[in-house]
């Protein structure tokens, strides 16, 4: 009885919902048109807009760049305007060795401070993994918590840390450990140690939630393989975290090379970098053109190596990872 | 020669007080905080020894099992393997290897580099490692499987991965920790057969923990029955069954009827019991309970006979009514209330297809049994 009830139900459910699941497919779809819709207006339109001005020519006006593409000449003029756009900008930033370096000193800085955040997340991540389960809410909370407060004013704290008279410096000379203040504020350090501590969340939660997930008797079991723990954490642990390993530097690594607060803040006039070049062509030279361009760049030299990585990625995963 | 159940076992070291122990566990006790997982435990497990450690979950069985593995120290007490005292060696010095319940093998490696991890971590040569993994792999029937990952392989290959992984090393002993327990029911009666085979053919000391009763029994050359950290009975498995020493273990395997009753009467050929409600029992075997002392009478289902009529020879025959009858086709089990008021459990093996005279609900029943049928408990 129970039998034939079961079997019958679904044939009446699908004769009187097909509205309904019209409705449902309706639904989905919306599911998926949105976030879609949101990349077209506020990341493809945008972008679309800041390549054209890259193709276009500084001009004293407003707004400060030639062509201006509209259709107050009519249709004939759009295309006129249209036929000014050229490649010139492009053409200078490749005569200008300034840029060169400053993509280059980004990348670099960025891709150290990556390897810094990881060296210092992962013991975090692998304590956070491994410590018992009822602390662990407590301990997530601990490494989301520096965001309730604004980015901008944690790293103005970090130069009271850091100047010659700051905290650090006080700290260790009534310690006794150095006699003259250490300089810090203004080099290259200080932007390692603001984007290392700035990023810190975004390197250790993605390792954290791959190293949670890794079930604890593979360590045992090499360990009962004749493998002592350290050597266990480098064959099983450490290839197993790989997943968030690469999320994790991919998070620090790609606003790392357009960060333009830390620089600006903690490395002073003379560090180079891109995401300060940017500002500097922006809003002191207003070259709307020129760092439209250096943007565009940017996006390319991040983007097209991440869809190579992924493209691997997704090959390896295809012939069974 | 009469022995209890079916099977004779020629492979009897712990009847040979010249044996010689393979691993003891000497008064263990293992507490984590307050709980007791281990209390104050002994055991002697012998070389080539299938052994079991069978009980509920949290008995402590996978604990003992891991304390041998070196993942837990014992609190108290000591580990013998093979005359070596165990305490302070790290697990991967220790020449015994585990097969882990989730089977735990390596995600990022194929099945070729999981069984040849332990051997590489020995630093056996490049060509030996290639020989003994082709011997393991041709042990479980894996051959062509040997370079594929362990999530492109069905539960039971997975299995068999992970029982080549842990012998490959050649170790004093194999723990298995629930070895069948995420196959299902035909594979694992199947794998049951197989483990056995294997541990003849290799001639290791296998140590199981398992939950499951009949996985011990077809196993095991001994069971230890275990509860809160203390076993209850180590024996051969037909010796569990049929002679349990306490009332636990004769309900934890089987089925089982327990009359409550008093000696009335011992001599030493025969005791007398009386039951609580007034039925009279007689049995040859009193164990070691004393006149007038107060007993269990334990009894197993199929011991019993069930018939319309008082059976004419019959030592033993209680009168009731069919409460239940359940036909499962190789057998039929039978519930009968007797007039004082107790339930029995019986039931018989249909050897034949034609019943002569067949029960029915609410039809007056007669049970009987010999005096050798049961077990007389007294604790």
């Amino acid at each position: 009885m129970a039998n034939i009830a079961a079997t019958a139900a679904p044939s009446t459910d699908t004769a009187a919902t097909l509205p309904t699941r019209l409705a449902k497919g309706f639904v989905d779809r919306l599911v998926i048109i949105v976030p879609y819709l949101w990349l077209l207006f506020f990341f493809l339109v945008p972008f679309i807009i800041v390549f054209k001005i890259s193709l276009s020519q500084t001009a004293i006006a407003m707004p400060p760049y030639t062509p201006v593409l509209d259709f107050t000449d009519g249709i004939s003029g759009f295309f006129t305007g249209f036929r000014e756009l050229n490649f010139d900008n492009y053409t200078w930033l490749t005569q200008d060795a300034l840029y060169f370096n400053a993509y280059v000193t980004s990348l670099i800085i960025a891709g150290i401070s990556t390897i810094l955040t990881l060296i210092v997340g992962y013991p975090i991540a692998y304590g956070m993994a491994r410590a018992p389960a009822t602390i662990r809410p407590t301990l997530l909370m601990l490494v989301i918590l520096p965001f309730w407060t604004s980015f901008l004013i944690r790293v103005y704290a970090w130069i009271g840390i850091l100047k010659p008279e700051g905290l650090l410096n006080q700290l260790l000379m009534s310690l006794h450990v150095i006699s003259q203040p250490l300089v810090i504020l203004n080099t290259y350090t200080a932007i390692f140690i603001g984007i290392v501590y700035s990023y810190l969340p975004f390197m250790v939660l993605p390792l954290y939630s791959s190293l949670e997930k890794m079930d604890y008797s593979l360590v045992e079991a090499a360990q009962d393989l004749g493998c002592p723990q350290t050597s266990a954490f480098w064959k099983i642990t450490f290839p197993l975290s790989l997943p968030g390993v690469v999320a994790g530097c991919l998070l620090v690594f790609i606003p790392a090379v357009g960060e333009f607060v830390i620089p600006d803040l903690l490395g002073g006039s003379q560090t180079l970098m891109i995401g300060k070049t940017l500002w500097n062509e922006f809003f002191s030279n207003r070259d709307w053109p020129v760092s439209s361009a250096v943007a565009v760049i940017l996006l390319l030299v991040l983007t097209i190596p991440i869809m190579f990585f992924q493209q691997a990625q997704a090959r390896a995963q295809e012939q069974g990872k | 020669m009469k022995s209890l159940g079916s099977i004779r076992r020629d492979f009897a070291p712990w009847n040979d007080p010249n044996a010689k122990p393979y691993i003891q566990f000497d008064k263990v006790t293992k507490k984590f905080g307050e709980f007791t997982a281990v209390n104050n435990l002994s055991l002697t497990i012998f070389e080539r020894e299938f052994f079991a450690l069978l009980g509920a979950s949290g008995c402590g069985k996978s604990t003992l099992l891991r304390m041998l593995a070196g993942f837990e120290e014992p609190s108290a007490g000591r580990i013998l393997l093979d005359g070596q005292d165990l305490r302070g060696i790290p697990p991967y010095k220790r020449p015994v290897n585990m097969m882990f319940q989730s089977y735990a093998l390596f995600p990022h490696m194929t099945v070729e580099k999981n069984i040849a991890f332990g051997l590489k971590q020995e630093g056996m040569p490049g060509a030996d490692i290639a020989r003994r993994v082709a011997e393991m792999l041709k042990l479980v029937k894996l051959e062509q499987f040997a370079k594929r990952k362990p999530h492109q392989l069905s539960g039971g290959q997975r299995q068999r991965v992970a029982l080549a992984r842990s012998v490959a090393k050649r170790p004093k002993v194999l723990l298995l920790d629930e070895p069948l327990g995420a196959l299902d029911k035909k594979l694992r009666e199947e794998t049951q057969f197989e483990l056995m085979d294997l541990q003849q053919e290799l001639g290791l000391t296998f140590v199981v923990v398992t939950h499951d009763q009949e996985e011990a029994m077809t196993m095991a050359d001994r069971i230890a029955i275990m509860d809160k950290g203390e076993v209850m009975q180590v024996a051969t498995p037909a010796e569990v069954y049929e002679a349990p020493t306490s009332r636990f273990v004769a309900h934890f395997v089987g089925n089982v009827n327990l009359f409550e009753g008093k000696v009335a009467e011992r001599s030493a050929s025969t005791t007398r019991i009386t039951g609580m409600t007034g039925a009279q029992i007689v049995v040859d075997n009193g164990g070691d309970a004393a006149n007038g002392a107060e007993i269990v009478f334990a009894i197993r289902p199929e011991k019993i006979k069930v018939s319309s009529k008082k059976p004419a020879d019959a030592v033993n025959a209680l009168e009731g009514e069919v409460y239940d009858v359940a036909y499962l086709g190789d057998m039929t089990v039978y519930h009968i209330r007797l007039d004082d008021g107790q339930m029995v459990r019986a039931s018989a093996l249909n050897a034949s297809r034609v019943t002569e005279d067949p029960l029915t609900w609410n039809d007056r029943a007669w049970v009987s049994f010999r005096p050798d049928a049961g077990v007389v408990l007294t604790r």
